[in-house]
């Protein structure tokens, strides 16, 4: 795998809503990098003939049936969040 | 005649009528008080576990299969990650590359033609948070119960080519997917959304142009005058001279127009991938046949039952079928036994140009379609006329009261007594010295007076055919 450049760390950055400092941007392109050298230690294994899978289990077909069930008060589920106006969470303005 | 092809691809989303969420127990009922509706895993809460609601998947199947997609043995859920308010997990469970449903297609009707639309895919996913200004400024509210609602995405091949079919083929598979209950499809509650992309070529240009997504139609019609709006713009543009940039656009509503809302360079990049905490899904032959099953008798099908079996015109029977409502509503009162053409004929005239003038929806009147089929069979007796019907269908639409208690009560009883309609003809006939000259004298349409005065005489009551037959020989003795 190549390796992690500034650009990208300041492409993830972004897409995340984050801003990073100009060292934050190096430390991060740093520690991105060695943790990808870390598991590149997998590609040490022979996976020639394992078939390729988007889960690490086979478990399939877990589903639940189509019941309700009780939803939080409104006080909790508002609890996390700093600010609210008429039981609504409220954030930074998001239109223009 | 323009010089450029439009080209358009739509994406429709339809909420699935489930009890629950997608992936917890929460309800989905819509218009809620904010906020009431969430739990810890549709708030995204940490170490929380969805799990898949079975009816959701069965239902997009469902619609899956009646829009003639194949459907994926092996499927899944993937992660769409983007950060915006609307999702308090920073991601969506969506379905990437393995969508439930492939490869459809639907039938449309423009100008008289048959034209095929292909759906290129219908894929499962969890709705978004509702966001709205706040009304003292200064930032967005976020109401979460419509997070974790089941929705399906169904995709279009950009195979329409004018606002038109745009329009055709939402209305097309707004009655499918209505058909097979799935969901309740109400462009107004937000159950049924659409965007659209929209590009124009020059004509006999193999490769598409650049195009626009337009977003924020509340209506069918606000789809089609989009669309419009948005090809014309794009045509002035390229005939001025200037190249068309690819941008997520706003209709505006109240201004009639499209409005940027972002460009390319602020495009997502929704880093997908499998999502680790929903396993793996299956879909077995057995399981497969087993929701295929239960997919009722669809729009087109219907249609064609109505002109086989009672001879309907396509087209009646296409308005008639349109809405399973309306349908519905049908073949309730031919089951009364009433003659079901003329039942077409009092929908199609005089039920839907009510509706249509007062701006009503069929649930919206009184009239019962077993009220409707008892007063076709009333006309079919001859106990009224049909000028009479249209009296008692009005108050059939404001009481819902059955027809024979309000002719009864109403004293409508056609007269088909030909005692008495011979009496009140003789009179006239002798009160009208001057009409009964002029239709001796050849002026044949002098009758229509002479019936008119026996029908005032009656008021609207006396059987027309035998005035008509009983004035000819009254007159033809004298």
């Amino acid at each position: 795998m190549s390796a992690i450049t500034r650009t990208e760390v300041e492409h993830v950055a972004k897409l995340a809503r984050l801003k990073l400092t100009e060292e934050e941007a190096e430390r991060y392109t740093k520690d991105l990098n060695a943790i990808l050298e870390f598991a590149k230690k997998l590609d040490e294994l022979d996976t020639s003939n394992v078939e390729p899978t988007s889960h690490a289990t086979d478990v399939k077909n877990v589903m639940r049936e189509d019941v309700n069930r009780a939803s939080l008060p409104r006080e909790e589920a508002l609890r996390n969040s700093p600010e609210h106006e008429e039981g609504q969470l409220k954030v930074p303005a998001v239109f223009e | 005649m323009s010089k450029f092809e439009t080209v358009i691809g739509l994406e429709v989303h339809a909420e699935l009528s489930t009890n629950s969420k997608i992936f917890c127990g929460c309800p989905t009922e819509f218009g809620a008080p904010p906020n009431t509706h969430t739990c810890p895993i549709c708030l995204g809460h940490p170490g929380v576990l969805p799990v898949p609601n079975r009816q959701a998947i069965e239902y997009a199947m469902k619609a899956a299969l009646a829009l003639n997609c194949e459907i994926s043995q092996e499927t899944k859920f993937d992660r769409k990650n983007y950060f915006y308010p609307d999702l308090p997990k920073a991601y969506q469970i969506s379905q990437f590359d393995q969508p439930i449903g492939k490869n459809g297609w639907i039938d449309i009707e423009v100008n008289g033609e048959t034209k095929r639309i292909r759906i290129n895919r219908l894929h499962l996913e969890e709705d978004a948070g509702k966001l709205t200004h706040s009304e003292f400024g200064g930032g967005t509210l976020i109401d979460y119960n419509r997070v974790g609602v089941p929705l399906v995405e169904i995709v279009s091949e950009a195979d329409i080519r004018s606002a038109e079919e745009a329009k055709a083929y939402l209305e097309k598979l707004k009655s499918i997917i209505q058909y097979t209950g799935v969901s309740d499809v109400k462009m107004e509650q937000g159950s049924l959304r659409c965007d659209a992309n929209v590009s124009i070529r020059p004509y006999g240009q193999e490769e598409f142009g650049t195009k626009t997504e337009l977003k924020n139609m509340n209506s069918f019609r606000g789809v089609q005058t989009a669309i419009e709006y948005e090809v014309k713009r794009q045509e002035e543009v390229i005939t001025g001279g200037g190249t068309i940039i690819q941008a997520t656009m706003r209709w505006d509503e109240a201004n009639r127009k499209t409005v940027v809302m972002r460009t390319k360079e602020e495009a997502h990049d929704y880093r997908y991938f499998p999502d680790p905490d929903l396993v793996r899904l299956q879909i077995s032959d057995e399981w497969l046949e087993a929701v295929k099953a239960s997919i009722p008798e669809l729009p087109e099908a219907r249609q064609a039952r109505y002109v086989n079996e009672y001879g309907l015109s396509v087209y009646d029977a296409g308005v008639i079928t349109m809405a399973k409502e309306t349908a519905d509503f049908f073949d309730a009162a031919v089951n009364t036994g009433a003659d079901a053409k003329t039942v077409a004929n009092w929908l199609t005239s005089d039920l839907f140009g009510y509706l249509n003038a007062n701006n009503l929806e069929l649930h919206e009147v009184k009239l019962t379609p077993e009220g409707l089929g008892e007063m076709v069979k009333l006309i079919e007796k001859g106990t009224i006329s049909t000028k009479i019907a249209k009296t008692v269908f009005k108050e059939m639409l404001d009481t819902g009261d059955a027809p024979a208690k309000i002719v009864e009560e109403k004293g409508l009883v056609q007269i088909s007594d030909v005692g008495e309609i011979k009496r009140i003809v003789e009179e006239v006939v002798a009160a009208n010295p001057q009409s009964v000259e002029d239709y001796k004298a050849g002026k044949e349409r002098a009758i229509g007076y002479l019936v008119g005065q026996v029908m005032k005489q009656t008021k609207g009551k006396a059987n027309p055919g035998m005035v008509n037959e009983l004035l000819v020989e009254v007159l033809g003795s004298l």
